[in-house]
């Protein structure tokens, strides 16, 4: 017993150097001023910023909705694919994500600047130019296109673990094959959409870098208000860490609710994934 | 072969590219039949349950359910249901849950649910698991629930995929009989598969031995146990010594060149034939024993070996003329290694049987020489 103790003794310096201490500092931050003493005004003068919140949630939200609208029959339709084809998407999901993700931000960016990939297509066929660079549209299909899989791969995964034997014990109990899918698979794929909707939904509401490179500021979102507060003009450390803490806060809430509606749709089974 | 049974498999072939799972089979089930596939893992018995509910669809052949071909029936039009392999209970519904899905899919009243699921858990010994989660059961109440969820609906065909293969040795006994039981009350048609022969001898009305994608006998399991229609039966119904032979003419049998009376005929003048002893048909005697005088066919050996089985000794014979073949017997009396003994067998007990082919033969002893347990083959059976 003792040896297993002395052997986790790294792991809780780890934790106590690297996120216990500095959650304390951001606390600590959070409630003092500039000159240290004890405040609750960062987050009074957070009312300033509610409509950066709301536009962060609401786009959020959002491209959450896109992806798993765009994510989920595209999980499904993998699980039906045969193993070689099952390899060629997942091929196809993964390699953009070993590139760098500046770089793939950027390459939106080519295509939806005014006078980019999009608008040269568009002209080219006659049609009317799109201005999509710098609105939260923009924002949006950077997000979609960066965190899909994110929302693919969970549901695949929640998919392909269902056993063959339960569609056909559906089939053989009288289900069609559209009763199949809403009384058996999408049940059983529910932790798996839970996660990709916590898995896409968590980055895209803290999100800077694609509001940054795609939005040029016109919607400034959670990410790139906190971001200021420290890099920026407005230097404020206290509101800064005011803001990310209210961020967490926000975030292990919807964690919670999100597997609150998990669990109770699993009846209290065990059935994890 | 009745053109208008109640199910019936014409000729019915299914490969897997070039792999042949069932070459050309057919069969015939009566209303409330209790019908065991039984054979060795491979040999088609799942792969025809399978094409009976509708889960595969044969190349060629026909299949006829109450008068009309169902080739093409989804799953969920046959009035036929399915025990799984391994239960597949939906994980996301409790038991009581399970057992209704097909109810409600029926559009039954949710008053008329809980009557119909109650009644199925009484009748599946299983009074008060409703809201159970299905995880939280042991494998033989999954079992009993599987079964509840199948039979609820009232099909008319039962279809049972090894249904006892994940459970221990007791608790299959004691399901054995709970679903004869559950057969014998309820009259609906069980075509049940396994590969252990004592569970196929034990329920069915018929025994459907297979091997190779092909049926090989089928009887009531009195007529496959005595008269089994070749070597392969023969040693997969229960453990035999099994043996070529000459059929010198009717009523005359010669193996280890000697020729002794029998009771079969019918067979060519001198041809060849596989002998079949059954372990318990062989009495041993000592030299001096008054019944000696009696014997009809008086076999001369050596004690190899004697095993304690419990409720029988086996005990192995080297016996004069056989060469390496060894003779197994049952016997409740043991005998020392070493010994001197007669073989004393009623000419009713030699089984004639048409030659199989050499190569089963030569598998057959193989396995009796090295394997004399091979009748209770606990291994999980993937059949595809």
């Amino acid at each position: 017993m003792k040896t297993t103790k002395a052997a986790a003794y790294p792991y809780v310096l780890w934790l106590i150097l690297f996120t216990a201490i500095p959650m304390l500092i951001v606390f600590y931050y959070a409630f003092t001023n500039e000159a240290g003493s004890f405040t609750l005004m960062n987050f009074k003068d957070m009312a300033d910023y509610s409509i950066v919140f709301f536009n962060s949630f609401r786009l959020a939200i959002i491209s959450t909705l896109i992806c798993l609208v765009l994510g989920y029959p595209m999980a499904y339709a993998m699980s039906k694919l045969g193993r070689r084809g099952r390899t060629a998407a997942m091929i196809m999901i993964m390699v953009p994500m070993w590139m760098n993700f500046l770089l793939r931000t950027y390459a939106w960016l080519t295509i939806l600047e005014n006078n980019g990939l999009l608008n040269a297509f568009l002209s080219a066929v006659h049609m009317p130019e799109l201005h999509i660079i710098n609105t939260p549209a923009a924002v949006g299909i950077g997000m979609v296109y960066n965190y899909l899989p994110f929302m693919i791969l969970p549901i695949y995964n929640s998919l392909e673990a269902i056993d063959n034997s339960l569609i056909e014990a559906a089939r053989d109990m009288g289900c069609s094959s559209s009763q199949v899918f809403t009384k058996v698979v999408l049940p059983l794929s529910i932790p798996g959409t839970v996660s990709g909707i916590i898995m896409v939904f968590i980055p895209a509401v803290s999100t800077f870098v694609i509001s940054k490179i795609l939005g040029g500021g016109a919607s400034i979102l959670i990410g790139d208000l906190i971001e200021m507060q420290f890099l920026g003009g407005t230097y404020d450390a206290n509101m800064g860490a005011a803001i990310s803490l209210v961020m967490m806060v926000i975030i292990t809430l919807f964690t919670m609710i999100t597997n609150k509606i998990d669990k109770d749709n699993d009846e209290g089974s065990v059935l994890m994934s | 072969m009745g053109s208008d049974g109640f199910l019936s498999l014409r000729n019915v072939r299914k490969s897997y590219s070039s792999n042949v799972i069932l070459n050309s089979i057919s069969l015939d089930v009566d209303e409330g039949e209790f019908v065991t596939l039984l054979g060795p893992s491979g040999c088609g018995k799942t792969t025809t349950l399978r094409l009976i509910g509708g889960f595969e669809t044969p190349d060629s052949g026909d299949i006829i359910f109450e008068g009309k071909r169902i080739n093409d029936v989804a799953p969920n039009l046959r009035n036929i249901n399915t025990v799984f392999q391994k239960y597949a209970l939906f994980p996301h519904l409790n038991v009581f849950d399970n057992i209704a899905f097909g109810l409600r899919l029926r559009g039954v009243s949710r008053d008329e649910q809980k009557k119909l699921v109650n009644e199925m858990l009484e009748l599946v010994d299983l009074r008060g698991f409703g809201s159970r989660s299905v995880n939280s059961l042991s494998g033989g109440q999954q079992q009993r629930v599987a079964i509840a969820r199948a039979i609820v609906v009232h099909p008319k065909v039962l279809l049972l995929d090894e249904p006892l293969g994940a459970l221990d040795l007791k608790l299959r006994k004691e399901m054995q009989l709970e679903l004869k039981k559950l057969h014998d009350s309820l009259g609906i048609t069980f075509i049940f598969v396994t590969h252990d022969q004592e569970e196929a001898l034990t329920m069915s009305d018929k025994v459907v031995v297979m091997n190779k994608g092909e049926i090989l006998q089928q009887g009531s399991p009195i007529d496959i146990y005595n008269e089994p229609a070749n070597a392969f039966v023969a040693d997969f119904i229960g453990e035999s010594n099994i043996f070529p032979g000459i059929m010198k003419r009717d009523r005359y049998i010669e193996f280890f060149n000697t020729a002794y009376d029998c009771v079969d005929e019918g067979f060519a003048p001198d041809e060849p034939v596989d002998v079949v002893l059954r372990p318990e048909d062989l009495l041993l005697l000592n030299e001096g024993d008054k019944s000696i005088q009696k014997a009809d066919c008086l076999l001369r050996g050596r004690v190899i070996s004697c095993l304690f089985k419990g409720i029988y000794y086996e005990i192995m014979i080297d016996v004069e003329g056989a060469g390496s073949y060894q003779f197994m017997a049952k016997s409740t009396i043991p005998e020392d290694p070493g010994r001197e003994i007669l073989i004393d067998i009623d000419p009713e007990n030699i089984h004639i049987m048409k030659k199989s082919s050499i190569e089963t033969i030569t598998m057959q002893k193989h396995r009796f020489m090295h394997d004399p347990n091979k009748n209770r083959k606990d291994a999980p059976d993937e059949d595809d």
